[in-house]
């Protein structure tokens, strides 16, 4: 075992006292089930009421969600997606996709924010609305970590187009400059709003140099002192050398560039050229990348990875991957400047620079509520080759572990086990024990979900599933009475001895009534009639009904007698078909031959003798069994009387 | 077939119809009622595509379609159909049939009538009565017909109390759906791959007519009647197989389609347009993947008959029983994307198409033959 990562957390559960009592607890798939036992600790004598319920505790909360709903299946379809992309697909088109990937699942998880930032607003009492809040921020947090990781692991930007990815994360994730832009720019006069410096500071922060550019314009048009210093700031900020994606310059030239205009500003400072203005000369430090001036505009930064990418940005724009985490480390370091300590956030991101990728996902699992984050951030970069060699000391590897415990969550879940499947088939090693586990265990109220179910046992030839499923919906059926459908659910499972029970039933059933129910199905049966004896013989033993109602006797005495000496007959239900010969050994012509009657009474002896010598004394038995002999002293007679009559009718047939 | 919206709603998608619309309309429809199962707590709920003359950002009209209200619903939908403009028939997997009422000044749904227990099975021996799931809803009104697992038929009037007439077991396995032939004959498709008619004239148990599939015995699923020509049924069953049937001849079906390898959900004709024929299913995704490309998850199949064409006169021959498939040229268009999860449930009218799936997303479309 490894150590503990962290404490575990206590849940108290309302309404137990586990101080007074002894509590019990089963776990199930993906919750558990917690009641007090009425055992005391200390055998103390007085008795406390014990709590009369038993709680089902679950782990992951955030299946219940309604608005991750949402999210869960909108990913299933880019999961099943990504699984399907073509192992074909080598060098640049495959990164592509997978980035496409990746943007798909950041843009399903930002829809899935708006939504719930909504359901924030739209909430009733303030409770519920915190608690939407706080899933807001977490799938804030979820698309930040996501961004970063597509980054540096998926994308994989080279010096140069590294620091551009790196600002539109930034940007994307402080997002407060544009309301206050449009704050701003929507008063009478933009330049005297309190907050005018401030947009301009975090304009060129964020690196927007271009829109800082025109709203010092503004400030040039109103105040004439300063039109001077503005427009050589405004220069400054025009000649600022970046790396466009379509142009061709190498990253040496760059990178000259970029030391001649950072001299440039260098010397503006030195010649205090902005002195008159504070906020200029402050924009003019930012500029040149100083470290103090950057951290005087914490309020502004609101976070250390803002004032990483802004120090990288008017520092060193080109940055090795190698490098970043120096920076990052004492970005952090400088940002909170031993004032507080970093949040699970700040060591996911941290861990993001350094390129571990199994620290990224270890502290994103224990930080997050749910496994929909860490299983498919982890499948993704298995996707991207990055997984490889690490093996757990448990299950399979770590994408598999991940994605398992994702999809049992989805299977504890009322409605989301359907998703659940597709997941468990992607895990090559334990998926499919797994689904097997999982799915026997889904109740089926309706027939509808049962075929459902089926058709999944049924794709992933899962024999011993589809025969179980089977034969509860047959069970179900026959306790309802329902004896048609038990008999087509065990003709489905191909399950001879359910069969050959409700094909017993069918007979005790005849024997009571003296017909047959459910014609429909028994006419019906085709080639699935061979599927038990017992089955063969209703189906057969219906055919010599309906041949004898349309009056074919020759070919429903042959097919009786057929029934009986190929032994398809049960034994008991031979004097039920011996008692049905009579009234063709009756008829006027001669049905049965003399070598047919022969083999009629060889039955007949067969089954008389056969039986034991009663000598109960019990009324009802004996009354049966008068019953009985006068049956088969009738039979004897009727036989007799019929094997005469064939004789004479051979004999006359041979002489003539 | 670009214009298709998406919209996940929380709830796997059991049913969907769209509102009729008023006699002689020429509106196109905007309304539609879902129903959803398999959840915790099930909902009949009504949407609206209507434009709210809102441009969104792109100056495209806004296509998603919106709630209009919802109510709780006792039990899975298994069915759900329009009774009039204003009411809505579900079928319950507790054996109930609940006729809900639209009130669409203040957009609320109430109960207006409810039989409980219209669907249950009696135990062996027992009288006690446990419910089982009514499967099936055919309305015309003001008659509604029901059908469930307990093979019995129901048939209501929305003003009597009690059921007008009872066929307790009427077919010995389950009765998957059912639809009006001609009034007053119904008929009804089974889970061992029959058609029956019931004509409510006679009296009895028996059905008039059998019909079936030749001995394989494949459950069927769904079956939908030509719009104009009463005796043309199409039905679809557990193997993916579209089978269209001409029930005034045979007892065989007249052409069979193999769509797909997995259950056929739903078939419908188009109402005005009865040359398209829309079904859905579940599909495989190993199928569609590496082999067949054309055949997706929602079909649309379209017959042109060709010989036909010759004999316009001679109409009254559908283009769906001619038996010669060189004669027949049938095109089929898949209409979704390719998505793992079933399709539950479709409806098609006029120009507009909505469908429902298991994951939990409602697909709305108003441009069909563009």
């Amino acid at each position: 075992m490894e150590e503990l990562d962290g404490e575990p957390t206590v849940t108290l559960i309302p309404g137990v006292n586990s101080r007074k009592h002894q509590m019990c607890f089963d776990w199930g798939p993906g919750e558990m089930l917690v009641c007090e036992t009425s055992f005391n600790k200390k055998e103390k004598s007085e008795m406390v009421p014990s709590c009369p319920f038993i709680y089902i505790i679950r782990k992951d909360v955030d299946v219940y969600s309604q608005v991750l709903r949402k999210l869960f299946n909108e990913s299933h379809g880019i999961f099943v997606g990504l699984q399907r992309i073509e192992e074909e697909l080598t060098g640049k088109s495959r990164k592509s996709q997978l980035v496409r990937v990746s943007k798909n699942y950041r843009s399903v998880i930002r829809a899935c924010m708006e939504e719930m930032h909504q359901v924030a607003i739209a909430a009733k009492d303030p409770a519920s609305g915190r608690q939407f809040s706080s899933q807001v921020s977490i799938l804030s947090a979820m698309e930040l970590i996501w961004n970063l990781c597509e980054i540096l692991f998926i994308e994989v930007a080279p010096a140069g187009p590294l620091l551009l990815h790196l600002l539109d994360w930034v940007r994307l994730h402080v997002c407060e400059v544009d309301s206050l832009s449009a704050d701003v720019l929507g008063s009478e006069n933009p330049s005297k709003h309190e907050s005018f410096w401030n947009l301009v500071t975090i304009l060129v922060l964020q690196g927007r140099l271009d829109e800082a550019r025109q709203m010092l314009s503004k400030e040039a048009d109103t105040s004439p002192a300063s039109v001077g210093m503005c427009r050589i700031m405004g220069e400054l900020m025009r000649t600022m050398p970046i790396l466009s994606p379509g142009n061709t310059q190498t990253l040496t030239e760059l990178e000259l560039k970029w030391q001649h205009w950072h001299e440039e500003c260098e010397r503006y400072l030195q010649d205090c050229t902005f002195a008159s203005n504070p906020h200029l000369e402050s924009l003019c430090k930012i500029m040149l990348g100083d470290e103090a001036a950057l951290l005087e505009q914490k309020e502004l930064l609101s976070n250390w990875y803002h004032f990483l990418v802004t120090r990288l940005l008017y520092s060193n724009p080109t940055v090795k991957p190698i490098d970043l985490q120096y920076y990052a480390q004492s970005s952090l370091d400088l940002f909170l400047g031993g004032e507080s300590s970093p949040e699970p956030l700040d060591n996911i991101l941290m861990a993001a620079f350094e390129f571990d990728i199994h620290q990224v996902i270890k502290e994103c699992s224990i930080a997050l509520s749910n496994w929909w984050f860490v299983a498919h951030l982890t499948d993704l970069l298995d996707h991207c080759k990055l997984l490889q060699s690490h093996n757990l000391y448990f299950g399979s590897n770590m994408r598999e572990f991940l994605l398992l415990e994702y999809a049992s969550g989805l299977f504890a879940h009322p409605s989301l086990w359907q998703l659940g499947v597709d997941y468990f088939d992607y895990c090559p090693e334990l998926g499919r024990v797994s689904l097997e586990l999982h799915i026997e265990r889904i109740p089926l109220n309706t027939e509808q979900k049962a075929l459902k179910v089926l058709r999944i046992c049924e794709q992933r030839q899962m024999t011993e599933q589809v025969r179980s499923i089977c034969k509860i919906l047959a069970m179900k059926a026959v306790r309802n009475n329902r004896l048609g459908s038990a008999l087509s659910w065990s003709i489905r499972a191909k399950d001879a001895a359910f069969a050959t029970l409700v094909s017993d039933r069918f007979l005790r059933d005849y024997c009571e009534r003296g017909c047959f129910s459910d014609l429909d199905l028994i006419d019906n049966l085709g080639p699935a009639m061979m599927l038990s004896d017992r089955l063969t013989f209703l189906g057969k033993y219906r055919e010599f009904h309906r041949v004898y109602g349309e009056k074919r006797f020759a070919d429903a005495a042959s097919l009786l007698l057929s029934l009986m000496t190929s032994q398809i007959a049960p034994r008991s239900f031979w004097m039920t078909l011996l008692t049905d010969a009579l009234p063709l050994l009756e008829q006027k012509q001669v049905i049965f031959s003399a070598e047919q009657t022969y083999e009629l009474m060889q039955c007949l002896e067969d089954l008389t003798s056969g039986r034991p010598v009663h000598g109960g004394p019990d009324t009802q038995q004996c009354q049966d069994d008068d019953i009985e002999t006068t049956k088969v002293e009738m039979l004897r007679l009727a036989l007799a009387r019929n094997l005469a009559r064939a004789i004479i009718r051979e004999g006359s047939l041979e002489g003539s | 077939m670009e214009e298709i919206y998406a919209k996940f709603v929380s709830q796997k998608i059991s049913k969907t119809r769209w509102q009729p619309l008023p006699p002689g309309s020429l509106q196109t429809a905007e309304t539609f009622a879902t129903g959803s199962w398999d959840n915790e707590e099930n909902y009949v709920s009504l949407w609206s595509i209507g434009d709210f003359g809102n441009l969104d950002s792109d100056g495209g009209f806004e296509g998603d379609h919106q709630l209009l209200c919802d109510i709780r619903h006792h039990g899975d939908i298994m069915d759900l159909q329009f009774f009039d403009q204003e009411r809505i028939v579900t079928a319950s997997s507790t054996g109930c049939v609940t006729v809900f009422l639209h009130h669409p000044n203040n957009q609320t749904l109430s109960v207006n009538q409810q039989w409980t227990t219209a669907h249950y099975h009696t135990g062996p021996g027992s009288p006690s009565y446990s419910s089982a799931p009514c499967t099936g809803i055919v309305c015309n009104n003001p008659e509604i017909v029901t059908v469930g697992e307990d093979g019995r038929i129901n048939l209501f009037r929305a003003d009597h109390k009690e059921a007008v007439r009872t066929i307790d077991n009427a077919d010995s396995s389950t009765l998957h759906a059912v639809t009006f032939l001609r009034t007053p004959e119904i008929l009804t498709v089974n889970s061992i791959g029959q058609l029956k008619i019931w004509d409510f004239r006679q009296q009895g148990n028996e059905p008039s007519q059998i019909l079936s599939l030749t001995g394989d015995r494949v459950p069927l699923h769904c079956v939908d009647r030509h719009p104009n020509q009463q005796h043309v049924v199409a039905t679809g069953g557990q193997d993916g197989m579209l089978s269209i049937w001409d029930v005034r001849q045979g007892t065989m079906p007249v052409s069979l389609l193999k769509a797909h390898e997995a259950e056929m959900w739903e078939v419908h004709f188009h109402p005005s347009n009865p040359d398209h024929l829309f079904t859905c299913l579940k599909m495989d995704p190993f199928v569609s993947f590496h082999q067949v490309k054309l055949f997706n998850e929602l079909l649309t199949f379209l017959s042109h008959s060709i010989s036909n064409q010759a004999h316009v006169h001679q109409s009254v021959i559908s283009s769906w029983l001619s038996t010669d498939p060189a004669k027949d040229r049938i095109e089929i268009t898949s209409l979704l994307p390719s998505r793992t999860l079933s399709v539950n449930s479709l409806d098609v009218l006029g120009p507009c198409l909505v469908c429902g799936t298991d994951a939990e997303a409602i697909y709305v479309t108003r441009h069909l033959f563009s």
